[in-house]
């Protein structure tokens, strides 16, 4: 888990974001407490979002999930049209002193005004079951369902990438795919 | 080669000119029958006071000096490394597609490098950086893509006419490992560290797509070294590219930026050859110092047209000896290089090279001759026609590599380059 600092122009781009999806529901005068009764999404952003690219099988969805509000935001499980599954990953070193990946237990949680880091080799949406190949530059996108109910919807590119290899407790290999 | 610049260096640069040349004067002395040890001998004995004399010179700061952090924009109407004041360092790389590559496979593609670049370029990791340090000093990394035919040819789009390779000349010994190709990289930043990271993040994201046709760095006078804008000297030790066309000009925006007869989809892109041209050091070494200037009808303390006294003075041509020939001789590259027809000119950013020679000898060495043009068969051929048919340069140089890209138009943070084509 990883505390960022925030730039002014990430602050300007998350509120940006705010405005945007709080548009279509509220009018502009939106009273100032409304943070107990938001939705956990209207907070969450994702910025540097990928995906490794792959002929068929596994892979695996990175980038920076950040939270705006002054509440921990709770990620309880993810879809996309462009797997079967996807499971909330976690990287630990089993009792054989080995990298393997595992379901976090709990979901992905996004500290209050922190952020949480999904990257190759540590956290990570880990998609099982490829509908279709992901050459690099395909865009697929995610919803991730947060523990208040709400849905964050957001895209991510493939990229050529040759790590997060990973093997799975399941005895699978994120790298069979290739 | 060495006529064409632009001269910045009039301050400080030509009071350093005129204590270079008198030093030079000692060696031409010494090829012109004065023993070489009593020439260096003096040289040696007027050295420090000459180091004396240029000690502030050297102390000072240049102004200008490299600054890892300054970043040149990549979003604009205009793809960068056109008009960037060219950097120290050089990375050319021409890809080829592989077969499977369609047009919505280009897409893809030109979508993730364009991403690629825009980051690198700000001191941003790409996306899937393995080395996300290295991208945190910028140096003025540009990063400038061309189309050669054969991508425009599978993007379905309408290829201008001058997008081929050029015709053959006479002086030509071209070898294919360095000609043509389907995609272009210009990788250029003051800082070579900073040109080997982006254009292996660029690699790695090229390679589902292309294969590398071939490859070829090349460099410059190291940032703050010297006066920023001050004339390159190639490894002839000429001033090389005096007279060239300014960014920001009424010339350069048509010359370079115009182009109306090019398809609408490269508006505001421009034409791109490279021609690599080895120069022969073994064989210049043999040239005297008159010889050298005679060739090229420049000086090569300052550059100066051998009728002038500084680079930017324009050439007489009129001018004759005492016994009546031309100053600046009919075969000479200044003379030969220049067109009446203005519309004849190009913008030239080229750089030096100096790679690994083979058994036979002790240099390979030579100039990635890098000119920009709106049309190549109305700007930069009727140049090469010139030279090709007349140009005592010749004898020491030979094109040994040639290729043509289409620069693309720039574009908006929310779009790619090659946008216009796709």
């Amino acid at each position: 888990m990883t505390r960022t600092h925030t730039s002014p122009r990430l602050i300007v781009l998350a509120a940006a974001t705010l405005l945007a999806l709080a548009g279509c529901a509220a009018s502009p005068a939106v009273p100032a407490n409304t943070a107990d009764t938001a939705a956990a999404a209207d907070a969450l952003t994702i910025q540097d979002s990928w995906v490794k690219a792959a002929e068929t099988g596994m892979s695996a969805a990175f980038g920076l999930l950040e939270n705006s509000s002054d509440t921990d935001i709770t990620i309880v499980s993810a879809v996309s049209a462009a797997a079967t599954m996807i499971e909330l990953h976690e990287t630990v070193e089993n009792d054989a002193g080995a990298l393997v990946m595992q379901q976090k237990e709990g979901g992905f949680v996004v500290p209050a005004n922190g952020s949480y880091e999904l990257a190759p080799g540590a956290n990570h949406l880990m998609m099982m079951g490829l509908s279709a190949a992901l050459p690099a530059g395909t865009e697929s996108t995610f919803t991730l369902t947060l523990s208040d109910g709400s849905e964050f919807e957001f895209a991510a590119t493939a990229k050529d990438y040759a790590g997060a290899n990973e093997s799975y407790e399941g005895g699978m290999d994120m790298n069979d795919g290739r | 080669m060495s006529d064409e610049n632009l001269d910045r260096g009039a301050g400080s640069g030509a009071a350093a000119g005129h204590r270079l040349s008198r030093r030079h004067l000692l060696f031409g002395g010494a090829a012109a029958g004065i023993g070489a040890a009593s020439a260096v001998g003096i040289d040696l004995a007027t050295r420090p006071a000459r180091a004396a004399r240029r000690g502030a010179q050297i102390t000072a700061p240049v102004a200008g000096a490299a600054d890892g952090s300054e970043t040149v924009a990549f979003y604009g109407p205009h793809q960068a490394g056109v008009e960037t004041r060219p950097q120290a360092a050089v990375t050319l790389v021409a890809l080829d597609l592989l077969p499977e590559t369609d047009a919505g496979a280009l897409r893809r593609m030109m979508r993730v490098l364009t991403h690629d670049a825009a980051r690198l370029t700000q001191g941003q990791a790409a996306l899937a950086d393995s080395e996300p340090e290295l991208a945190v000093t910028p140096a003025r990394l540009t990063v400038t893509f061309g189309f050669g035919p054969g991508l425009v040819a599978r993007a379905g789009g309408a290829a201008p006419a001058w997008l081929r390779p050029l015709p053959a000349f006479a002086i030509d010994q071209l070898d294919d490992a360095w000609n043509g190709g389907d995609l272009l990289l210009q990788i250029a930043a003051d800082d070579p560290v900073t040109v080997a990271h982006a254009t292996r993040m660029l690699l790695k994201d090229s390679r589902s797509f292309t294969t590398v046709r071939w490859r070829q760095t090349g460099f410059r006078r190291s940032a703050g070294v010297e006066k920023p804008g001050t004339t390159m000297r190639n490894l002839f030790g000429q001033v090389d590219g005096t007279v060239n066309l300014v960014a920001g000009t009424e010339d350069f925006d048509s010359l370079v930026w115009g182009g109306a007869d090019n398809p609408a989809w490269l508006h505001g892109g421009t034409g791109f050859v490279l021609r690599r041209i080895r120069m022969n050091l073994d064989k210049w070494d043999g040239l005297d110092r008159a010889g050298r200037e005679a060739s090229v009808g420049r000086t090569l303390a300052t550059g100066a047209p051998l009728t002038g006294s500084h680079e930017t003075d324009e050439p007489d041509f009129t001018a004759t000896t005492a016994i009546g020939f031309p100053v600046i001789a009919e075969f000479s590259h200044l003379r030969r290089a220049r067109s009446e027809n203005r519309g004849e000119r190009i913008l030239r950013r080229g750089y030096n090279y100096d790679d690994t020679p083979d058994a036979s000898g002790v240099s390979n060495s030579g100039l990635l001759f890098v000119a920009f043009q709106a049309d190549v068969d109305a700007q930069f051929v009727p140049i090469q026609r010139r030279l090709d048919e007349l140009d005592l340069l010749n004898q020491w140089t030979t094109p040994i590599g040639s290729a043509v890209f289409a620069i693309a138009p720039g574009c908006g943070p929310d779009g790619y380059i090659g946008q216009t084509l796709f």
